[in-house]
């Protein structure tokens, strides 16, 4: 049987993907998890918000003590800003729960049906038990039409899988046993054929259940960052609480003693509720933006860690030439025949299901007319699979004769560990090919009681993809080196990484050398990241700050990294990093202009405090606010629609190009430093002309 | 030749003595800080303290240090006040009161000088010279050595272990503090000021009579008065007084002293680092408020409008006539601006725009360029707020000189900013509140307001000029301004240094073309604007009750 390999489809680049536009109407369906929010328990989480829900109890005691109009209105809003606050929450959240919702679907309880036991060939008596009480280990089979009922790993037969519950993406996938294709996740529809899982995951802990919790928030714990900025923004609260406590006995013993509902409203326009009622959004929002590209991340830090990459380290295939390197030649040694070599390579490559395997069993058809023999027919034939570590693969013939084909050095070994000497005519066209960017893949032989010999070399050209370079381009300027990845030989490498424009290569990788070079960015003080989906990915996905996993990949890796990109499209990781920047800088502009908004509130409100004492002071309402309580009105109404203005480019983040540092806080600065100052300003004037006519403010 | 003209030449001058000092004290500063060897008399020293020179301390241990001798300090300097009339040289002056004993021991000890007494009137010879002396010399120096264990949190990685305070102080004390003082003193009593340990200089006097003039060692402690941003003068009206400070030159001279340690300190940091470009940053955001201060102080005080003892279209009352009223602005900018609290003019005659600036300088923390260490510690501080901020707009973990801003960082640096305005207005409310306290004040309305306002920012901030007008030695004042002094000085040095002891023991991140630069006129621009709208909007409220209510008058 045949199988063509078949990819997770792929979505390049984040522009064919829809974004999700808020939505006005998520606001109203958000106001009663917002009121919920309002519990003193849950508020004192977010010091600042925490601060203006007390302010609001203060006046709505005032007001109900000596009710005014002015009192009513201040209350009210500062009871709005709480909850617009809440809302801002309540709205992030709740795209996740529409998502943990549809995932929910995905998780019916199906019975499965457990094998008493199972090894190769020899599977057990067959029981069926519910789904949710497969423990660790257990062995099940699930059929055409069946959901397969936890996460493990195929351990027999092959299938089509219809992952759509989790991915979104509805072609199927293939599941096979061994190799790295073979972790399966629970939820998912086998389409055809019949595989034996073994279930390596504890009930209630499956890849579903991580990714309801995850996409719902329900242990989202605060990222260093968020922390970071938790402490500026309270001790901005503890100054500014200060600075209007104090104020009093100074406003007393100057004939002017302020009333508490003119106080709390001083206070809560100068402590940062903007990003504070906003802070929490924003992370929610940032996890969310990587959901919606189909990337899990299994805590915010890892998010946040992305947007500090230094180094990215890229597979080639896949990620920097598209991941099919098509045979174009084979190149023969002086002496053999073009045919010979045609014949060996193909036998070698019948059992290799890569592209690049299936490629030279294509161009020896066309070229040779080599029929295309099956597995099967060459009955004792022992295929050699090609491993990370030999870096060849082949066959051993019944005959005793034995065919390699691999990487230069590897099988130039080979050769010489089975008594033959190879000529330097290998080496120098193995040298031109990748000098010319493409890959040789040098074939040997071994006869049944002669030396090994070099028969030739297949060409295989690899295609860089196409805005590659330019994608590179960018990285440099934001200051992240990248490093290929591939197992190709240095020459090779070297030839792709000056065509595609990468910074670095590591060429003949071993997973032992990944790991090694992590290590050693990682010593320099750089964080690194890098996709993988085998398991002998594992450790250096652990090891890097961030590892994202291929869905396609072994349960170890997707164990060991830190997300999963349910398409596994390695380009993905370059996403990621943008993702990571752009959750900070939204943080950032938005702490920018929230201090910066306090001029134009000083403007509005210690003119309105002080000019009845000290006339003077009116020079200071440069807004030319109606009255001292139009005014003061004027500012709280601003600061609590200023939250709800906001909302949208809090979940949507600020817009991220890549550029240099100097660049971005540039533009950052000007857009969100001079907007924070001068918007207010036009704001509250323009609060005012309407407030002013609410009868019996005055 | 104008004043205006005088005033001119006199800031062209200082300028550019500064910048020719810039580079070589700068450097020399990081010099004796980083080199290995040790001088003899350093050696012996280190052999008499028990110290062993070359075991560097944690944090915790530097900072036990500081207050080790912070609290020997003050513990002396109080018995030396409280026996005074038992030493030599007294003069025939009474002991001092406890509470105004304990408010001078610890204004000295904490580097703010605040004077509740008059010293001619108070203080023997021996007692300024062993009490008061001692302490201007080690406070400087304790606060050059908490700005470069700050400066070493960046330079060092991984590793708790910051330097030894016991190296570090000695070395300021005597390659620095001690050949400087005694240069300065000797070019200080060259041009006039006197230096005597005679009884009293008897000045026959026709139509009033003899009359004893107080002489003291005015000029060797006048040096180190400046030269340690340290500003307690011998005689009550300081600077003003024609034996601390007689002419034109004498004026440059101070003024230039009580600068240029502070305005030096960003080249050392800059050599420290590996970055004279760092350094230039910082230096620059100093410059340019210091620049814009003393323009705007002048300016108020040569437009004054309204009805005051005004000469011409200047406002004189309270100046130093001698000297021009561009030289007052001058003193009284740069003095405010460090942590001297030397006056050459009354602060309280000034108008309320031009002392308000006097004020609002000492609330912006005192960083342009700040007390010796502490002016460069303050600014470094609001940088790490800044470099927070700003970094977070290019979407990267914020990192200052490849250290990350993490929240322990971000901790220390906040605490930092809350504490002196924290220590400022609650003691200035707590005054306010008081109708006992508030009839301390000569003056009504927002005038007297300014009175109580800028005494609280003077101790807070460690400046330790007083605004005038205000009686402060009461045993609530002098009890009050003691802990002002007290908690302002040292709860910022704990933060400082812990703050130091967190960036040390990372590791430090490589700069790629993501990192902020923190040399380049955008960062210094930012950290302005940070400066003023994170620090000085604190005070806004209460400025407005103050210098503002007086200024803007209809």
């Amino acid at each position: 049987m045949t199988v063509s390999t078949s990819e997770a489809p792929r979505r390049v680049g984040g522009k064919a993907f829809k974004r999700h536009s808020f939505d006005p109407r998520m606001l109203w369906k958000s106001v009663p998890d917002a009121t919920k929010k309002l519990d003193p328990r849950v508020m004192a989480k977010n010091p600042v918000m925490f601060v203006v829900e007390i302010g609001s109890v203060l006046t709505t005691w005032q007001a109900i003590a000596r009710p005014s109009v002015f009192a009513w209105t201040i209350t009210v809003w500062l009871w709005l800003t709480v909850v617009f606050a809440n809302l801002a929450e309540a709205v992030a959240e709740g795209r996740g729960k529409a998502q943990a919702a549809t995932l929910r679907k995905a998780k019916t309880t199906s019975v499965a049906r457990k094998l008493a036991s199972w090894s190769p060939g020899n599977a057990g008596a067959e029981s069926e038990v519910p789904g949710t009480e497969l423990r660790l280990g257990d062995f099940v089979v699930v059929e055409a039409g069946q959901i397969i009922p936890g996460d493990g790993d195929v351990v027999e037969g092959i299938a089509s899988v219809d992952e759509s519950a989790i991915t979104g993406e509805s072609a199927p996938v293939i599941r096979e046993s061994g190799g790295d294709r073979s972790a399966v996740t629970g939820g998912t529809k086998v389409l055809s054929d019949r595989i034996v899982v073994k279930i390596t995951s504890k009930p209630g802990e499956t890849f579903i259940d991580r990714m309801i919790s995850l996409v719902e928030g329900a242990n989202r714990q605060k990222t260093p960052n968020e922390l970071a900025l938790n402490v500026l923004l309270a001790s901005l609260t503890i100054v500014f609480l200060l600075a209007v406590v104090t104020l009093q006995p100074m406003a007393t013993w100057a004939g002017a003693a302020q009333t508490l509902v003119v106080m709390v409203a001083l206070l809560v326009a100068l402590i940062p509720t903007t990003i504070g009622a906003l802070l929490s959004a924003i992370g929610i929002a940032g996890m969310d933006r990587l959901v919606q590209r189909n990337v899990l991340a299994m805590s915010g830090r890892a998010v946040e860690a992305a947007g500090d990459i230094n180094t990215l380290l890229l597979d080639k295939t896949g990620t920097i030439t598209l991941g099919n390197r098509q045979a174009a030649e084979f190149v023969p040694d002086t002496g053999v025949e073009e045919r010979t070599l045609a014949d060996a390579a193909q036998l070698s490559s019948l059992a290799d299901e890569t592209p690049e395997g299936r490629s030279i069993v294509v161009l020896a058809k066309s070229m040779h007319g080599l029929r295309e023999r099956h597995e099967g027919e060459l009955s004792g034939a022992e295929f050699v699979p090609f491993t990370a570590q030999t870096r060849m693969s082949g066959v051993n013939l019944a005959d005793g004769r034995q065919v390699r084909k691999g990487a230069g050095s590897a099988v130039l070994k080979w050769v010489r560990d089975n008594g033959g000497q190879p000529t330097g005519e290998v080496g120098s066209v193995v040298d031109a090919i990748s000098a010319a960017g493409g890959t040789p893949l040098v074939v040997a032989e071994k006869s049944p009681d002669g030396a090994a010999r070099t028969l030739g070399v297949v060409h295989l050209k690899d295609v860089v993809k196409d805005g590659i370079r330019e994608r590179f381009a960018e990285l440099r300027a934001m200051g992240i080196k990248t490093v290929m990845i591939t197992g190709d030989n240095p020459l090779t490498a070297k030839a792709i990484a000056a065509e595609a424009g990468v910074d670095d290569f590591l060429a003949e990788a071993t997973p032992e050398d990944k790991m090694a070079l992590i290590k050693k960015e990682q010593e320099g003080g750089k964080l690194v990241a890098m996709t993988g989906d085998g398991t002998n990915d594992a450790p250096a996905l652990a090891q890097a700050d961030v590892g994202v996993a291929m869905n396609t990949g072994t349960s170890a890796a997707k164990e060991a990294g830190n997300m999963v990109d349910l398409d596994s499209d390695p380009t993905k990781l370059i996403e990621i990093v943008e993702i990571g920047k752009q959750l900070l800088i939204t943080r950032g502009a938005l702490t920018t202009f929230s201090i910066a908004n306090d001029v134009a509130k000083y403007f509005a409100i210690i003119p309105a405090m002080f000019t009845a004492v000290y006339p003077g002071l009116h020079v200071l309402n440069i807004m030319g606010l109606h009255s001292p309580k139009s005014a003061i009105t004027s500012a709280i109404v601003f600061n609590a629609l200023i939250i709800i203005g906001l909302i949208p480019l809090a979940l949507r983040g600020v817009r991220y190009r890549p550029s240099s540092a100097s660049a971005l806080l540039r533009r950052n600065l000007v857009l969100y430093g001079a907007g924070g100052l001068a918007l207010p300003f036009i704001g509250i004037k323009l609060i005012d002309v309407i407030v002013q006519f609410i009868p019996g403010l005055n | 030749m104008s004043d205006t003209w005088a005033g001119t030449l006199q800031v062209a001058a200082l300028i550019l003595l500064l910048a020719v000092s810039y580079r070589p004290l700068g450097d020399y500063m990081a010099h004796l800080l980083t080199a290995k060897k040790h001088l003899r008399a350093e050696k012996a020293l280190y052999r008499t303290m028990g110290v062993d020179p070359e075991a560097d301390q944690t944090w915790g241990v530097y900072l036990r240090s500081v207050f080790a001798i912070s609290a020997v300090g003050v513990l002396l300097l109080y018995l030396i006040l409280r026996v005074q009339h038992h030493l030599m040289m007294a003069l025939g002056m009474p002991k001092m009161q406890a509470d105004l004993a304990y408010n001078t021991a610890a204004s000295f000890v904490t580097n703010t000088d605040w004077q509740n007494y008059y010293g001619e009137n108070t203080l023997g010879y021996l007692a300024q010279m062993i009490g008061l002396t001692v302490q201007n010399f080690v406070s400087a120096a304790v606060g050059i050595a908490v700005a470069v264990t700050l400066i070493r949190g960046f330079t060092r990685n991984r590793t708790d272990r910051l330097g030894n305070f016991w190296v570090d102080l000695t070395r300021i004390l005597v390659r620095l503090m001690l050949p400087f003082s005694v240069v300065f003193a000797l070019v200080l009593i060259a041009s006039g000021v006197p230096q005597s340990l005679g009884e009293h200089l008897t000045v026959v006097h026709t139509v009033n009579g003899d009359q004893n003039l107080y002489t003291a060692a005015t000029g060797s402690q006048e040096a180190v008065k400046l030269l340690g941003t340290n500003g307690g003068g011998i005689f009550d009206a300081n600077s003003a007084h024609p034996f601390e400070n007689p002419n034109g030159f004498t004026n440059l001279i101070e003024i230039y002293l009580l600068l240029v340690i502070a305005f030096s300190l960003p080249r050392t940091f800059g050599k420290m680092v590996g970055s004279h470009k760092q350094g230039y940053t910082i230096l620059a955001v100093m410059a340019t408020i210091w620049l814009g201060s003393l323009a705007f102080s002048t300016y108020f005080e040569l437009h004054r409008h309204g009805v005051d003892l005004a000469t011409g279209h200047a406002a004189l009352e309270g100046k130093e006539v001698r000297l021009g009223l561009p030289a007052s602005t001058l003193f009284m900018t740069s003095t405010t601006l460090t942590s001297t609290g030397a006056v050459n003019s009354m602060h309280d005659s000034y108008s309320p725009f031009g002392g308000g600036a006097g004020m609002v300088n000492m609330m912006l923390g005192e960083i342009a360029p700040g007390g010796t260490g502490s002016g460069l510690y303050g600014m470094l501080v609001l940088a790490v707020i800044t470099v927070f901020v700003a970094g977070l707009m290019v979407g990267r973990t914020p990192e200052y000189l490849g250290k990350k801003i993490r929240p322990a960082e971000m901790k220390y640096a906040a605490l930092y900013i809350l504490t002196t305005p924290a220590i400022v207005l609650t003691f200035a409310g707590i005054a306010m509140a008081l109708p006992g306290e508030t009839a301390r004040m000569t003056n009504s309305g927002p005038h007297g307001f300014s009175e109580v306002l800028y005494a609280f920012t003077s101790m807070g901030n460690n400046n330790g000029s007083a605004f005038a007008g205000l009686g402060g030695n009461t045993t609530w004042w002098n009890t009050a301004g003691a802990l002002a002094m007290l908690f302002g000085r040292f709860l910022p040095m704990i933060w400082v240094l812990a703050l130091a002891g967190s960036l040390a023991r990372q590791q430090p991140v490589p700069e790629s073309e993501g990192t902020l630069k923190t040399a380049s006129p955008l960062f210094a621009g930012m950290l302005l604007g940070t400066v003023l709208l994170v620090v000085g909007l604190t005070y806004f409220p209460a400025l407005s009750l103050g210098p503002l209510a007086e200024g803007l008058h209809r």
